[in-house]
C-alpha cells in the first residue's frame, strides 16, 4: 500500500513560535525537536516530546514555519497526518497532537492507541 | 481531555503517570548509618540535609509527648535519655521474641513482654514498639530528606539495601517498613552487590569479586560472580563485632594512659566520651597526615597528646588482621584463592585508613577500588539500580531483557509477551484459544526480538502442547507463561486450563547473541518500523477475515437449508470475493471483503440464532422455562 506521501505532520504558527523561543532558550546548539512514541502508558502509547542534539539520520526532517520538527522513525505510522499546536490556558501552555489515527485516548490523556 | 505537553531534554521524558509515581531513590539503610541517594541520567547524587549532612544517623528517638526525632538530633539524645532512643535497630529487623531473648541482656534497649512465638517489641517508655516501625520511621526521614532536596518532587519508590545474609524474615520486614514509610520497595538489592553496581562492574569482564566492608560496628566480607551483568553472592562472612569503633577505642586507651602519666587520672564516663572524640578525630586526620596533635581537656584540665600515622597503625593492626583473617578464610571456604578475584571494593568508612588499604591490597594482589567515598557507596549503587528500574537504561544491561519475547500466533505474527527492557525477574502470562473447530494441538513457537513478522525475528524453541480437548475455535484456554528468572534464563510454559495439560521448555536467550548483534537488531526494527506494522496489520487482518470466512462455511454446511438460492448466491459471491482478497489483495482490500462477508450473512446470522434459540425451548413446559428464566408469576 504505497502512496505519495506529503509531510507527515503539520505544525501551526502558534507551535513553530514556541518550538524556536524554547530551542533558543535552551542555550545549546540544538538540531531541532523530535517527536516519538513510546509504548508506554495506560491507553497503549505516549507522545515523547525532546530537543535533538543532532540528526540520527534515519529520522524524519520536517521543516515548518522556520523551525525543525524530527520524527522518529518508529513513530511515523502511529503520527501520520497529526497537526501539532500550541495552546495555553489559564493554568499552563504546552503542545497538543491532533491525531487522526488516534482511536482513544485514556482517561488522564497522557496516552493513546490508534 | 487533552494533555498538554512539554519539551524534554533527550531522555528525559517522563512517563505517562510518571510524576504521580513520584521518583525512585536508593537507600542504604544502616545499622549505624543510613544514606539516600538519587541517579538521573547514570550520574548518581547523595542527597544531604539541609545542614549538608550525608549520614543520617540510624538512630530514633521517642518523646514524651509522642513526637519522634530521627539522626542527629536522635543521638544526641542518647546521651541524656537513653530508655527512649533506639540504636541498631537493624540487628532485630525480622527476629522473633524467641530468637532475641538470648541476646536481652547485651542489646541496648529493653523488650517489651511479648508472648511466645509472639512479634518482638521493644519497651520505650510506655510504648511497645516494633522494629519495623523503627526502621519506617529512619526510612520516612530518609524520603522527606530526599523530596526537600528534589525541591519538593515526591519520592514514592526505592531500591534498598540489605546485608547479603539477611534470611527472607529480616527481608520481609525491612519490605514492611518501607511500605509503612510510604515507599514502595522496587527491589532489594544486597549490600555488596550495590556496592559493586556502584562501580559498574556489571560492565566489566565476568568473574569473582570481593567486597570488604568495614564499617563503624561491623565487618563484612562478601565474595560475588559476575555473570552477564547480573551478580550472585557466593560466600559472606564477618564480625558483628568488629569496626571503626574499635580503632577509636584502643586510641582512646592509649590517650588516656598518657594522660594518668601526665597526672590526670580520673576516668569519669565523660572522659572516655572526650576521649573516643579525639580518638575518632586523630584516626581521620591520620589517614591524610603523617603526624599529629590533639588536647583532651576534661573538667577544666588539658592534656596534650600527640600521635603519627606510624603509631596509629600499631594499635589498629590486630584488629584490620582479624579482618583479613575472615577474608581469607571466606575464600579458602569458597575452595578460592585471593588471585582468582578480579577486583575489590572498598565499602565503609573506616576503610579510608591506609593502613587497609594496604592490607586488601596485599591480600588480593591488588589494589582496591576505592574511588566512591566507602561511606556513600552502597547507596549510590541503590540509586544506580532504582533508576534503571524504572527510567530504564541503555547503558545499564543489567537485569533487563535486552530484547522482547514473544510468542508465534496465526498469520506468521510475532506477539511480543515481555517487551524488552523489562526489569528480571519477571513472570508474565497471556491467554491463547485455539483457532479450528476440534484443535487438538497448538504449537509454541518462542522468538526474540523487535519485527513484527516472525521470519524476521530469532527463533528461541518451538515445542508442542498436545492433549487440548476438542471443542469449538475460541473455546479452548490456553495459558502461556514466561518467566525469565534472575540469571536471564527464560521457562516458556503453556498450560491447557481445563484439563491441566502443561508442557514447558527453558531457553537462555542471550546466549550467542553479542551487543553489535543487539544492536544491528534493534536498528533493522526501526529501519523496518513501518513497512512492519503495514505487513503484521496486514497479516491480522487476513486472519481475521479467514476465521470469520471459516465460520461462516461451518454455517452454511450446518444450516444452509435457511437461505434461498438467491441469498445463498450472495454469501458465496461475499466468501470467494474474500477468498480473493485474501490471496492477493492489499489491507484495505481485506477488510472491505471481510465487510462485505459481515453484511451479506447477516440476516443468515439472525435466522440461525432464532432456530437455535426455538431449538433449545422446544418440548420445554411453560412452567419450567419461566423458573428458568427467573421469570415472576
Amino acid at each position: 500500500m504505497s502512496q505519495e506521501r506529503p509531510a507527515p505532520i503539520t505544525v501551526t504558527e502558534a507551535a513553530a513560535r514556541q518550538i524556536a523561543a524554547l530551542l533558543e532558550r535552551r542555550g545549546k546548539p540544538s538540531a531541532g525537536i523530535r517527536i516519538g512514541v513510546r509504548s508506554k502508558g495506560c491507553s497503549g502509547l505516549s507522545y515523547s516530546l525532546e530537543y535533538a542534539d543532532e540528526l540520527s539520520g534515519l529520522d524524519e526532517v520536517v521543516q515548518q514555519h522556520g523551525v525543525t520538527v524530527l520524527i522518529d522513525p518508529k513513530a511515523g505510522m502511529f503520527i501520520f497526518g497529526t497537526e501539532m499546536d500550541y495552546v495555553e490556558d489559564k493554568l499552563q501552555g504546552g503542545f497538543v497532537f491532533r491525531n487522526p489515527n488516534e482511536k482513544g485516548r485514556c482517561g488522564c490523556g497522557e496516552s493513546f492507541h490508534v | 481531555m487533552s494533555n498538554l505537553l512539554q519539551i524534554h531534554e533527550p531522555g528525559m521524558t517522563p512517563a505517562p503517570h510518571e510524576q504521580e509515581a513520584g521518583a525512585a531513590v536508593g537507600i542504604d539503610l544502616g545499622t549505624t548509618n543510613s544514606v539516600v541517594a538519587i541517579a538521573l541520567d547514570g550520574a548518581a547524587e547523595v542527597l544531604t540535609d539541609a545542614a549538608g549532612h550525608t549520614l543520617l544517623p540510624s538512630v530514633v528517638a521517642y518523646g514524651e509527648d509522642g513526637g519522634v526525632e530521627v539522626g542527629h538530633a536522635a543521638r544526641a539524645a542518647l546521651a541524656s535519655r537513653p530508655d527512649q532512643v533506639i540504636s541498631s535497630v537493624k540487628r532485630l529487623m525480622g527476629r522473633g521474641a524467641d530468637e532475641v531473648k538470648r541476646l536481652a541482656g547485651t542489646l541496648p534497649h529493653a523488650l517489651a513482654p511479648a508472648s511466645a512465638g509472639g512479634m518482638l517489641r521493644l519497651q520505650v517508655g510506655a510504648r511497645a514498639i516494633s522494629p519495623v516501625e523503627v526502621s519506617a520511621e529512619i526510612l520516612t526521614a530518609l524520603r522527606q530528606r530526599a523530596e526537600a532536596a528534589l525541591q519538593g518532587r515526591a519520592v514514592s519508590r526505592a531500591v534498598i539495601t540489605v546485608p547479603a545474609y539477611f534470611d527472607d524474615a529480616a527481608r520481609t520486614a525491612t519490605k514492611d517498613a518501607a511500605r509503612l514509610a510510604g515507599l514502595e520497595v522496587l527491589r532489594l538489592v544486597n549490600e555488596p552487590t550495590a556496592a559493586a553496581l556502584a562501580y559498574g562492574l556489571d560492565h566489566g569482564a565476568e568473574g569473582l569479586y570481593a567486597v570488604y566492608d568495614l564499617g563503624g560496628g561491623t565487618f563484612d566480607v562478601s565474595l560475588l560472580t559476575m555473570e552477564k551483568g547480573v551478580f550472585q553472592v557466593l560466600a559472606t562472612g564477618g564480625d558483628a563485632a568488629l569496626g571503626g569503633d574499635d580503632i577509636d577505642h584502643a586510641v582512646a586507651e592509649r590517650f588516656l594512659a598518657e594522660r594518668a602519666l601526665q597526672g590526670e587520672s580520673a576516668v569519669s564516663s565523660g572522659a572516655a566520651k572526650q576521649a573516643l572524640l579525639a580518638a575518632r578525630a586523630a584516626k581521620e586526620y591520620l589517614s591524610d597526615h603523617e603526624t599529629g596533635d590533639w588536647t583532651l581537656e576534661i573538667d577544666g584540665r588539658a592534656s596534650r597528646h600527640s600521635l603519627s600515622r606510624a603509631q596509629l597503625e600499631e594499635l589498629a593492626r590486630p584488629l584490620v588482621g582479624r579482618s583479613l583473617a575472615i577474608c581469607r578464610a571466606v575464600i579458602d571456604e569458597a575452595g578460592l584463592t585471593p588471585e582468582a578475584i578480579r577486583g575489590v571494593v572498598l565499602v565503609g568508612g573506616s576503610t579510608r585508613m591506609p593502613l587497609v588499604r594496604a592490607g586488601v591490597a596485599a591480600l588480593f594482589g591488588r589494589p582496591p577500588l576505592s574511588d566512591i567515598n566507602p561511606d556513600e557507596v552502597v547507596a549510590v549503587g541503590a540509586a544506580r539500580q532504582a533508576e534503571a528500574l524504572t527510567v530504564g537504561s541503555d547503558t545499564l544491561l543489567l537485569d533487563v531483557t535486552p530484547l522482547s519475547l514473544g510468542l508465534e500466533t496465526m498469520g506468521g505474527i510475532v506477539e511480543k509477551v515481555i517487551p524488552r527492557n523489562t526489569p528480571i525477574p519477571v513472570a508474565l502470562a497471556q491467554e491463547f484459544t485455539t483457532y479450528q473447530d476440534g484443535q487438538t494441538a497448538m504449537a509454541i513457537h518462542v522468538l526474540q526480538g523487535e519485527r513484527e513478522m516472525v521470519d524476521q525475528c530469532r527463533s528461541l524453541a518451538r515445542f508442542e502442547l498436545r492433549g487440548i480437548p476438542p471443542m469449538t475455535a475460541g473455546a479452548a484456554r490456553i495459558r502461556v507463561g514466561f518467566c525469565v528468572d534472575a540469571d536471564g534464563l527464560l521457562t516458556v510454559s503453556a498450560q491447557e486450563t481445563t484439563t491441566g495439560t502443561l508442557q514447558q521448555v527453558a531457553v537462555k536467550p542471550s546466549y550467542g547473541l553479542s551487543e553489535e548483534e543487539m544492536a544491528a537488531i534493534l536498528q533493522a526494527s526501526m529501519l523496518h518500523a513501518r513497512e512492519d506494522m503495514e505487513t503484521r496489520l496486514h497479516a491480522e487482518a487476513v486472519v481475521e477475515a479467514r476465521r470469520a470466512a471459516l465460520a461462516v462455511r461451518a454455517a452454511l454446511a450446518a444450516d444452509g437449508d435457511l437461505l434461498s438460492p438467491s441469498e445463498r448466491r450472495t454469501i458465496d459471491q461475499a466468501l470467494a470475493g474474500l477468498d480473493e482478497a485474501c490471496a492477493t489483495g492489499g489491507r484495505e482490500a481485506v477488510s472491505d471483503a471481510a465487510q462485505a462477508l459481515d453484511a451479506a450473512s447477516q440476516s443468515f446470522a439472525e435466522r440461525r440464532m432464532d432456530r437455535g434459540i426455538r431449538q433449545a425451548l422446544a418440548g420445554q413446559a411453560v412452567e419450567r422455562l419461566s423458573g428458568a428464566l427467573g421469570l415472576a408469576e
